[in-house]
Parts: C-alpha cells; sequence; structure tokens
C-alpha cells in the first residue's frame, strides 16, 4: 500500500470512530496478526461472537474458514454477511450452472433472474447501544486508531480525497444531485474537467466499505423511478455498482485470478521483461504527455479517472511497450485509493485483452484518444507544468513541433 | 499375475493327459479365472493404451511411458508422434515454459520420420529462432505435410543471419517434398527459397501464409502461383500483389481460390508508394474463384488510401486498423458490393451517417461491423439497423461511438436495434473502472 492509501484508511478509521462515539460507543484497533489477536482477547474480554464481511478474495477467505475454527476451538460464534456486494455472489454463480458469467450482457441476464438486491439495513442509532456496556476509558487510548507516525509514513496526505463514511455520504448526497441529467436522458460526454479530481466520485468509498453499494443502488432506483421516460433498465445508472458486481463475481469463483500462470480465464500471453520501460511507465517518463500527465495525477492524488485508467493499461499491456498486465496492476494496487483485488486484476486483463473477449480489441492510440477528450490540453498542463505553455496543436505530440 | 501364470503352467501339463476338449474348457477356466483376479494392466492391448494416450497431454503421456515396458512401447509408437507443437522460450525473458531440450533430442533421433504436422511457437529472442533452425536443419527424413512458423512476441526469425534461416527451411522443402500447409509470416524467406519449394512441393502445396516477408519480390510469389496449382489459401502483403498473380491464380489449371489475405501496411506516413492493380484482374479472378474470401487488413495513414477504392474490388472482409477518413468509407460503400465484414478502428469525429446507409444499401452480403472510435448518430445507425435486418449476425459497437439526437436516446437506441435485429442487443461497453 502506498502512502496515500494508508492515509485515507487511517481518515476512514477516524470517521468511524467520531462516529461510533457520538452514538456512545468506541472503536477499538487492535493490531496484530489475526489468530493472535483473537486467541489473546477472547477470554480477556469475554467475547461471544466475531462478526465479518463474507469475503471473496482468497486470502481473506481462508482466513474466515481459520475463524471459524478458532470459533469452534475457543467457544466463539462466527457471523458473516454479505457486505461488500449487492448480491451474494454465490447465488449468481449457481444461476449460472456453477461458473461465473464472462460477459456483461450474460451477467446482466443472470442478475434480472435475481430481481433487486436486499435493501440496505437502517441505520445505527443511540438506542442500538443501550444496552451495551461501554469499554473503559484506558482501552479507547491503548487501541486507538493509529497515526501517520506510528506506520512511518509522511504526515500529511496531499491527494484532495479524504476518507471516511461522512465525507461519503456527502459525496453521495452531491452525485445524486447531480445526476439532473437523469432526466433528460443525455449521456455525459466526457469533458475535461471529468479528469480532475472528481467530487463526486465513490469509487474508494466503496472499496474500503466507507459506503454501502446497496445503499447507492436503491437511492439510484428511487431517483430513475422518478424520471419521466421508463424505456431502458437501469443499468447505465448503476453501471458502476454493476460492473463491480461483475468482477467480484468472476474473482469469487476463479483460481489464481491475480496471475496469468495457472488463470484459467486468462490468455497466456508473451508479455516483454523489461525493467526500464516499466519505471517509465510507472513514474510518469514515456515521453508521452497524455501518458505522463495521467500517471502523475495518481501519483500525486491516487485517483484517475475510468477512461485515463484504460488509456494508462493499454499503452503498457497490449497497445505499446508489451509487458505484463500484472506488473501494472501491482502499481495501481500501491497507488490508487479504490484499488480493489477483483476490480483491479479484471480490469487489467480486460484492457490488456487477455479475458473478457469482445468480438474486436479496442487499442487506444496515447495521441488520439486523449486529443479527444481534451483537445487544449488543459488537463496535461495542469499535470506537467514542463508543458504549461505549449501550444495545444503539439502539446500531445511534442516530437512533432519544430525546434 | 504370477498366480495366474502358474495356474496355467499347471494346467497345461495335465492336459496332456485330458482330451483336447477338456484340455480347451481348463483353458476357458484358466483365463475366467486369471479375469477374476486383480486385471492385469501391463497386459491392456497396446491399440487400446494407444487410443487412451491420444487423450492425455504430452507430460502426462510420458509420465505414463515411465510405467513399464509396454506403455513405453506405445509411448514412441508412431502415432503419437505424428503433431509436434516446439515451444522454444528463452527462461530468462519469458513467462512461457519451452519445450525440453531432453524431448526435442528425442524426438529429432526416435521421430523425425513419424513428424508430419510440425509448429514453432518461438518468443522475442534470437536464441529461440536460432534453436528452432537448429530443429529445422535435423529434419532431414521428415515428410511434412504441415509447417508453422509462429512468432508469439516480436518477430525473432527477422533477426537472424538471412542465410542461416534459408538453409535450414530448405531442408523441409527439399525433403518433405509432399508439403500442403506453410506458414511462414514474419520471417527472411526470399524467391530461391521459395523456388526449391515449389520444385520439391508444387503439387501438393495448398497453404501459404507468408505476410510481412520483406525479402521476397513479386516475381517470387508469381512463381509459386504460375506452379502451384493446387494452391487453395494465400496470405501476404500489398506489395508482392501484381497483375500477373491474380491472373495466374485464376488460370485454367488453377484450382478456384478459397480465401486470399492481403495486408497493406504503411510503417511511416508517406513512405511507401502504393501500386495499382487492374479492374480487370479483379474481375477475371473473382470470375475464376466466385466464393473465395479475399480480406484485406489495412495499417495506413489517413493520406495514403488515394489508390484505394477509386473501382469496384470483390473485398469481402475489409480491417481499418488505424483511422480511417469519411471519404474514404464513403468510396468503399460504392465499391465493395461483396463486403461482408467491416471492422473500422478509428475515424475523424464527424458522424459517419451517410456513409454508413450507403453502406446498408449497397452492400448486401454485410453481416458484421464492428466500430471503435467512430461517431454516428442514433438516428442513422437505427436506420443503418433497419436496412440490413437481420442479416447483421455481429454487430459490435463501443458505447461511445452512438450520439443520441432528437428521435433517440442512447436507452432508447437499444430497444430499437433489438427490435431490428430480432435479438437483445446491447453496444459493447468497456467495464467502468
Amino acid at each position: 500500500l502506498g502512502a496515500l492509501r494508508w492515509h485515507f484508511l487511517l481518515q476512514s478509521l477516524e470517521d468511524l470512530q467520531k462516529n461510533l462515539c457520538q452514538l456512545g460507543s468506541c472503536l477499538l484497533v487492535i493490531q496484530g496478526e489475526y489468530e493472535r489477536v483473537l486467541r489473546d482477547h477472547i477470554q480477556k474480554w469475554n467475547i461471544t461472537q466475531v462478526t465479518l464481511d463474507a469475503e471473496m478474495e482468497p486470502f481473506y477467505k481462508e482466513m474466515e474458514a481459520n475463524i471459524r475454527r478458532l470459533g469452534e476451538e475457543l467457544g466463539f460464534e462466527v457471523l458473516s454477511l454479505v457486505g461488500h456486494s449487492l448480491y451474494d455472489t454465490k447465488r449468481i454463480l449457481d444461476l449460472n450452472g456453477g461458473t461465473p458469467p464472462l460477459t456483461y450482457k450474460r451477467f446482466l441476464h443472470i442478475l434480472s433472474l435475481l430481481g433487486d438486491p436486499e435493501v440496505p439495513v437502517r441505520n445505527l442509532t443511540a438506542e442500538d447501544f443501550q444496552r451495551c456496556r461501554p469499554p473503559d476509558p484506558g482501552l479507547a487510548e491503548c487501541y486507538r486508531v493509529p497515526l501517520p507516525v506510528d506506520l512511518e509514513i509522511p504526515l500529511e496526505s496531499l491527494s484532495p480525497w479524504r476518507g471516511g463514511e461522512t465525507e461519503g455520504l456527502q459525496r453521495l448526497e452531491q452525485h445524486l444531485t447531480d445526476q439532473g441529467w437523469v432526466t433528460s436522458f443525455t449521456k455525459p460526454r466526457t469533458i475535461p474537467n471529468s479528469l480532475l479530481p472528481s467530487t463526486t466520485g465513490l469509487s474508494p468509498y466503496f472499496s474500503t466499505g466507507c459506503l454501502s453499494v446497496r445503499t447507492f443502488f436503491y437511492r439510484l432506483s428511487n431517483i430513475y423511478a422518478q424520471a419521466k421516460h421508463h424505456s431502458l433498465p437501469p443499468v447505465s445508472l448503476q453501471g458502476q455498482l454493476l460492473w463491480r458486481e461483475f468482477f467480484y463475481t468472476v474473482a469469487s469463483a476463479t483460481p489464481n485470478f491475480t496471475k496469468m500462470a495457472g488463470n484459467p480465464i486468462c490468455l497466456q500471453i508473451n508479455w516483454y521483461e523489461d525493467a526500464e520501460r516499466l519505471h517509465k511507465w510507472k513514474t510518469a517518463q514515456t515521453g508521452f504527455p497524455w501518458i505522463d500527465a495521467i500517471m502523475t495525477q495518481l501519483r500525486q492524488e491516487g485517483w484517475i479517472h475510468h477512461l485515463a485508467r484504460h488509456a494508462v493499461a493499454c499503452f503498457l499491456t497490449r497497445g505499446d511497450l508489451w509487458i505484463s498486465w500484472e506488473e501494472g496492476m501491482k502499481v495501481f494496487e500501491e497507488l490508487l485509493l479504490d484499488a480493489d483485488y477483483s476490480i483491479n486484476a479484471g480490469n487489467w486483463m480486460w484492457l490488456s485483452a487477455s479475458a473478457f473477449f469482445h468480438q474486436y480489441t479496442r487499442i487506444f492510440c496515447p495521441v488520439r484518444f486523449g486529443k479527444r477528450t481534451d483537445p487544449e490540453g488543459q488537463y496535461i498542463r495542469k499535470y506537467l507544468p514542463v508543458l504549461k505553455n505549449f501550444p495545444s496543436k503539439y502539446i500531445y505530440e511534442p516530437w512533432t513541433a519544430s525546434e | 499375475m504370477k498366480r495366474g501364470r502358474k495356474t496355467n503352467d499347471a494346467n497345461s501339463s495335465s492336459s496332456e493327459e485330458t482330451t483336447e476338449k477338456e484340455s480347451k474348457r481348463h483353458k476357458v477356466l484358466d483365463k475366467q479365472t486369471i479375469a477374476v483376479q486383480s486385471p492385469d494392466w501391463a497386459n491392456l492391448l497396446q491399440d487400446i493404451i494407444l487410443q487412451v494416450f491420444q487423450y492425455l497431454p504430452l507430460l502426462d503421456r510420458a509420465h505414463a511411458s515411465q510405467v513399464c515396458r509396454s506403455w513405453n512401447q506405445v509411448f514412441h509408437m508412431p502415432d503419437l508422434w505424428r503433431c509436434f507443437e516446439f515451444e522454444l522460450n528463452q527462461p530468462a525473458t519469458s513467462y512461457l515454459r519451452a519445450t525440453h531440450p531432453e524431448l526435442i533430442k528425442q524426438i529429432i533421433k526416435r521421430h523425425s520420420n513419424h513428424l508430419q504436422y510440425v509448429s514453432f511457437k518461438v518468443d522475442s529472442s534470437k536464441e529461440s529462432a536460432e534453436a528452432a533452425c537448429d530443429i529445422l536443419s535435423q529434419l532431414v527424413n521428415c515428410s511434412l505435410k504441415t509447417l508453422g512458423l509462429i512468432s508469439t512476441a516480436r518477430p525473432s526469425f527477422m533477426d537472424l543471419p538471412k542465410s542461416h534461416f534459408i538453409s535450414a527451411l530448405t531442408v523441409v522443402f527439399v525433403n518433405s517434398k509432399s508439403l500442403s500447409s506453410l506458414k511462414i509470416d514474419d520471417t527472411p524467406v526470399d524467391d530461391p527459397s521459395l523456388k526449391v519449394l515449389v520444385a520439391n512441393n508444387s503439387d501438393t502445396l495448398k497453404l501459404l501464409k507468408m505476410s510481412s516477408c520483406p525479402h521476397v519480390s513479386p516475381a517470387g510469389i508469381l512463381c509459386v502461383a504460375d506452379q502451384c496449382h493446387g494452391l487453395r489459401e494465400l496470405a501476404l502483403n500489398y506489395h508482392l500483389l501484381s497483375d500477373e498473380l491474380l491472373l495466374a491464380l485464376s488460370s485454367e489449371k488453377h484450382v478456384r481460390l478459397e480465401h486470399l489475405r492481403i495486408d497493406v501496411v504503411s510503417e511511416n506516413p508517406g513512405q511507401t508508394q502504393f501500386h495499382t492493380i487492374q479492374k480487370s484482374s479483379w474481375d477475371a479472378f473473382i470470375k475464376h474463384s466466385p466464393k473465395v474470401n479475399l480480406v484485406m487488413y489495412f495499417f495506413l495513414y489517413e493520406e495514403e488510401f488515394d489508390p484505394f477504392f477509386r473501382y469496384e474490388i470483390p473485398v469481402t472482409h475489409l480491417y481499418f486498423g488505424r483511422s480511417v477518413s469519411k471519404d474514404v468509407l464513403g468510396r468503399v460503400g460504392m465499391t465493395c458490393p461483396r463486403l461482408v465484414e467491416l471492422v473500422v478502428c478509428a475515424n475523424g469525429l464527424r458522424p459517419l451517417d451517410e456513409e454508413l446507409i450507403r453502406i446498408a444499401e449497397r452492400c448486401k452480403y454485410l453481416s458484421a461491423v464492428g466500430l471503435g472510435e467512430c461517431e454516428v448518430s442514433c438516428s442513422a445507425f437505427v436506420e443503418f439497423v433497419k436496412m440490413c435486418g437481420g442479416r447483421l449476425s455481429q454487430l459490435s459497437i463501443m458505447e461511445e461511438v452512438l450520439i443520441p439526437d432528437q428521435k433517440y436516446s442512447l436507452e432508447q437506441i437499444h430497444w430499437e436495434v433489438s427490435k431490428h435485429l430480432g435479438r437483445v442487443w446491447f453496444p459493447d461497453m468497456m467495464p467502468t473502472w
């Protein structure tokens, strides 16, 4: 995890702590290896129940299985509930004959058979905690949320994104207000502004669990229901959520999902090993201003627009450098605030044409694609100050300019 | 097993004293007794083992061959060595496994005369290409029917000294004498080696794929067309195409061509001058082979399309790998009546409404369309689909291609298009990352 991701996480935990305190409870953060922590604290604190979100990543699936075993051994109940995804992915697999749908269309068809996801649970109130004994004040200090200095990362995050449910909910409200375009039914064309850090972007809040995907789903459904025309399924509005669900489902049922070797859905391609070029891509030194501006924003802020992700992912793999998507995935894992096991690997495989095949593969041109999105090059000027005064005509291809 | 044998011996010694009938009965009984005891894997008929082995991947077969002598014999039977794919990757730079060098040695030693259908998958390193040539040079007792040289990454055969490659390839050409299918794209094959190919295999050659072979000249490929009258599939670059070639492929002695693929490639804008082909040559070509698939891949810069689509051309599958202008697409509509599949990677940003509608009107066989970075208004797109109707079995349109207008929004268009196609249709969506 990069420093920006840590900051986001810590901010999220602080926010959770603050909100719980307002309800008369509090958050205790215990650091250490999970089995050790449980063994130490079960008896000490008389713990009778451990709850966790149902997990899909292999590491966490194993963790859940281990915790269940510990539960039998040490005598506590283990409760796991579907929280990360809209649906219980096992049901999606069952309806598709035990295997995950590998095309989005097929996936949508299966979802239509499932009907709507479960409604989100109601909010917590102070009454919910009245029967709980508050923990000793001393404990709160001992098990506080770690500070940046504890993790040896820089004190401040320079990213405009702040973690936490409070911030997430504010953005959610703003996002829904902005959905005014829904009623006029025109899809927003990608405008240069949308490449800039979004004030209504929600992806890091979903991936860290600050916001519930089901809450968002139902809020969007309500808006849609109020709009005048009903001819289209709300696929396009809830697209972000459904793509996420798609990748979660595939990942949950595919071994070695984050690797090429041993991954049954991934094409085995003879990528080049080129540490130097990979480094140049990672550090925004490819010489293509469009690519370098995107990689600069990624490093500085931890978020880039999804079209920007397409551009740099294609560039690294199928488009220009022919380097393995696994390398790109690792860089995104480090730098992206919303990096997610399933979505990251899934998209990298998609963009490198390693899986999820269309009939025709699309390659994004590192010059032309940027020009279409932002003809005046404002985005490049912002993130590559060295090109601030470069004429728009050449800013995407500086090598074509005369001396 | 031993027990079984002992019983046999015991019986055969006593059978001398009994009648023939009785001894037969004893023998039948023995077989039954043996069958009731544990089945003898080693005595399994070799034909059966061979059948089973044919289902196993090589590694599993190799393991099985270590079990006993009989199974080992089956492992080396010619039928299991007719097809082989040599995978040559350098471990230092490749993600993929390579065929074990020991196995390669064994094959050359014991099975080279069994090999008939061979391919080489080679990574981007020169060593792998050299290793492939090394093996080829040793296939002296081989009578190959198919040979494929496949570059899985950057073409490394081109890094070899030309003579080295040619001499290795010639070994196969001379020894095989019944080559039917040859794939040598991205290799330094040249005119003289094609002559050798023709001298030895003219009666049997049916398929020849040699895209991106820069050392071959139009005369070289013409020699192949002139002599190999059974040639049914050919793939080459545009610079090798000539009027003479098309006429040679259409001569009375020549079979009907089934598949002709032409790659029109330009590395740097303005660098290559593309010659023109006479309309009469295409006419003769199509008259001789009316059902041929003519596949053309264009990797040109927008300003280089001048010589093309000026008159009717019998192309069936058309792929524009780079950006192509509205003007050229307009000409395509006018000149390609046999068009079956059209893929456009990108276009300047003006809507292709008229051009698409013209294509729907005039290309009555069009059944597959793919549009990448283009723009089409929703109304025009619906009109296009309406005109083509259900014959469009493949319609891959990126979501961003469709521009909503007064008549249709994006949400409505999927419904309209589905109606006209007679099946549920959505544009291609890239994931929202």
